[in-house]
């Protein structure tokens, strides 16, 4: 993390405040407090905020606010320290059927890494994952925090059409796909829930700074869980803890 | 109920409108219209608010049939537009009655028409927006391009104004090479000092047939990078110019991904956009450095003719009515050009 918040213009109408220039947990934490922060006081003449892994862009009407005078109401804001009470964190369960037609990449992934399938499971489940920002298409979430031990490198040719839902591993990294789209990344399994939905205010089901955990459900839960998701009365299950209860 | 045919869709006509604001951090690229200037302009002549939707047309122009009598305007790019085979003045709102067709061939200049109509398209907003983002299928007229007879549905507003004109003096010249403003930043650091000369060198870049709603890819001069080409992705703005390791810039459009992981070098300043807009492949830009204290004086400045634009076209709209067939004639006495409605009266 930079000891001083860098502000650098993207054109005339947006600025990056940039925290830092590594993919670390205490940036996203400065992050979403600034975040916090920026959606208690509204500074007038900002119209759009977009956080990602190490910047805040902010994106502003030059006509309602003047550059340094926006600079120096962020500097303020960002030096004041957050009101460091329990800070609450949000964990969303997602249900993930494993294997067979639903992650048919997942023997490759236990073999790549000389494991068993249910090993890949354990470890995929075991631990919470930070959504560091969204981002790629409409609900694409980046996970942070997967386990080296079934890390596994991409497809050698990407496949055409993945069905949303689909659960995969890339590299070191974990996450899934909200709609349909081409892909290259290891498919281990699939959720029925539904990661990005137009119609729905907010369109998302995760946000930059929640913590996702994935649960292993058998077929007849997963057919039971994307029926009640069909008629709109399937709720996800998210734990608001103060952290004890992450698992990292 | 729809009252517009569509018998020709042209190449591509998509329904768009000021974009989704506000929904980036969901990973939603903001879409929108390409050229704001002749997007607010087609809205301001038929009477709309600002924001209404319009269609946007690039390349070859639709072929409309009207079902119901309408205030139409059309802007941006010069299609030859013609009701019932009859070339019509562009920059200025005119009424299509019910069984008129408007069509509209190919660009002869600039590259995106804008078609507004008095009223409101009627398609379904998705996250306050009527805009069309193609590459997810969402928005705008079925999440797609128009195809040929598809049918529009307007609701039309009394209130829409016929006969309003903007002035000849304020109609964009689309030329082949142009001047296109940019502000150094935010990762300017990363590139060498002959390379940023590379990219406001006067031998510019072309356009290259890699360019559309999503972004443009240019060819020229190599810009040289110090070590990396690659940063941690981050936000990326309408006019972000991002280079990859080959040293070839890309200008980010409309349709653009939210965030990035290329370095950007500059961003294309706002009020140069929708020039940028209207070039076509194998056009050429020459970009020009000014600060950011300069891009808001210019900014400024923008804002204060478009607002002297609006009050122009809004104090040209005569008081008329067609009671009969009616012929417009253009008129010039001492000089000063005179747009005359002429018609039989009983």
């Amino acid at each position: 993390m930079y000891k001083k918040i860098k502000y650098l213009p993207l054109g005339d109408k947006a600025l990056v405040m940039e925290f830092g220039n590594e993919i670390s947990k205490d940036i996203n934490a400065k992050i979403r407090n600034v975040m916090r922060q920026l959606s208690e006081v509204e500074i007038f003449g900002i119209e759009e905020l977009l956080p990602t892994y190490r910047s805040i862009m902010i994106m502003y009407e030059p006509l309602k606010i003047e550059y340094e005078n926006l600079v120096s109401k962020l500097e303020m804001l960002s030096d004041t320290k957050a009101e460091n009470g329990e800070e609450e964190i949000r964990i969303v369960e997602i249900p993930t059927l494993y294997g067979n037609e639903y992650g048919p990449d997942i023997e490759y992934v236990a073999d790549h890494n000389h494991i068993t399938v249910d090993e890949v499971i354990k470890i995929h489940t075991g631990t919470d994952y930070l959504v560091y920002m969204l981002g790629f298409t409409p609900g694409f979430t980046y996970l942070g925090g997967m386990s080296e031990k079934i890390a596994t490198p991409r497809l050698p040719s990407p496949r055409t059409a993945i069905p949303a839902g689909s659960v995969g591993i890339a590299g070191s990294q974990t996450g899934m796909y909200p709609s349909e789209t081409p892909g290259g990344w290891q498919l281990i399994g699939r959720t029925p829930v539904k990661l990005y939905d137009p119609e729905s205010e907010p369109p998302v089901l995760l946000n930059a700074g929640d913590y996702v955990r994935y649960v292993s459900v058998n077929q007849q839960e997963y057919d039971e869980i994307q029926r009640m998701v069909k008629e709109g009365r399937y709720e996800i299950k998210i734990i608001i803890t103060g952290g004890s209860e992450l698992r990292e | 109920m729809s009252n517009i045919k569509v018998l020709k869709a042209g190449f591509f006509t998509t329904v768009q409108d000021t974009g989704r604001i506000g929904y980036q951090k969901f990973g939603m690229p903001v879409a929108g219209v390409m050229d704001s200037f002749s997007y607010r302009v087609a809205n301001c002549l038929v009477g709309n608010d600002e924001k209404e939707a319009v269609l946007e047309a690039a390349f070859l122009g639709p072929e409309l049939e009207f079902q119901e009598g309408m205030v139409v305007a059309i802007t941006g790019a010069d299609m030859r537009p013609r009701l019932n085979g009859k070339e019509i003045p562009m920059w200025e709102s005119f009424k299509a009655a019910k069984g008129d067709k408007l069509s509209l061939g190919g660009i002869v200049k600039g590259l995106r028409t804008y078609i507004a109509f008095g009223g409101e398209i009627c398609v379904e907003e998705v996250n306050n927006s009527k805009s069309t983002f193609v590459k997810s299928g969402i928005g705008g007229y079925k999440g797609r391009k128009l195809m040929d007879n598809d049918a529009l549905a307007i609701k039309v507003s009394a209130a829409a104004v016929p006969g309003r004109r903007m002035e000849q003096k304020y109609i964009p010249e689309y030329k082949p090479r142009n001047k296109i403003r940019a502000v150094l930043g935010p990762q300017d650091d990363y590139f060498t000092e002959e390379g940023i000369n590379a990219f406001f060198s006067p031998y510019g870049y072309k356009i290259t047939k890699e360019a559309d709603r999503m972004g443009y890819r240019l060819e020229g001069e190599a810009i040289a990078h110090k070590d990396k080409a690659d940063i941690i992705s981050d936000g990326a703005t309408f006019g972000a110019v991002q280079v990859p390791a080959n040293g070839q810039p890309i200008i980010l459009m409309a349709d653009r991904q939210t965030t990035g992981g290329y370095t950007k070098i500059a961003a294309v300043i706002s009020t140069d956009l929708p020039v940028l807009a209207q070039m076509s492949p194998g056009n050429e830009i020459i970009f020009e450095k000014v600060t950011l204290q300069e891009a808001h004086v210019i900014y400024r400045e923008y804002e204060r003719k478009f607002a002297e634009i609006k009050a122009q076209i809004c104090s040209s709209y005569k008081k008329y009515e067609f009671i009969g067939p009616s012929k417009k004639m253009r008129l010039i006495v001492n000089g000063i050009e005179y747009m005359a409605d002429v018609q039989r009266i009983e």
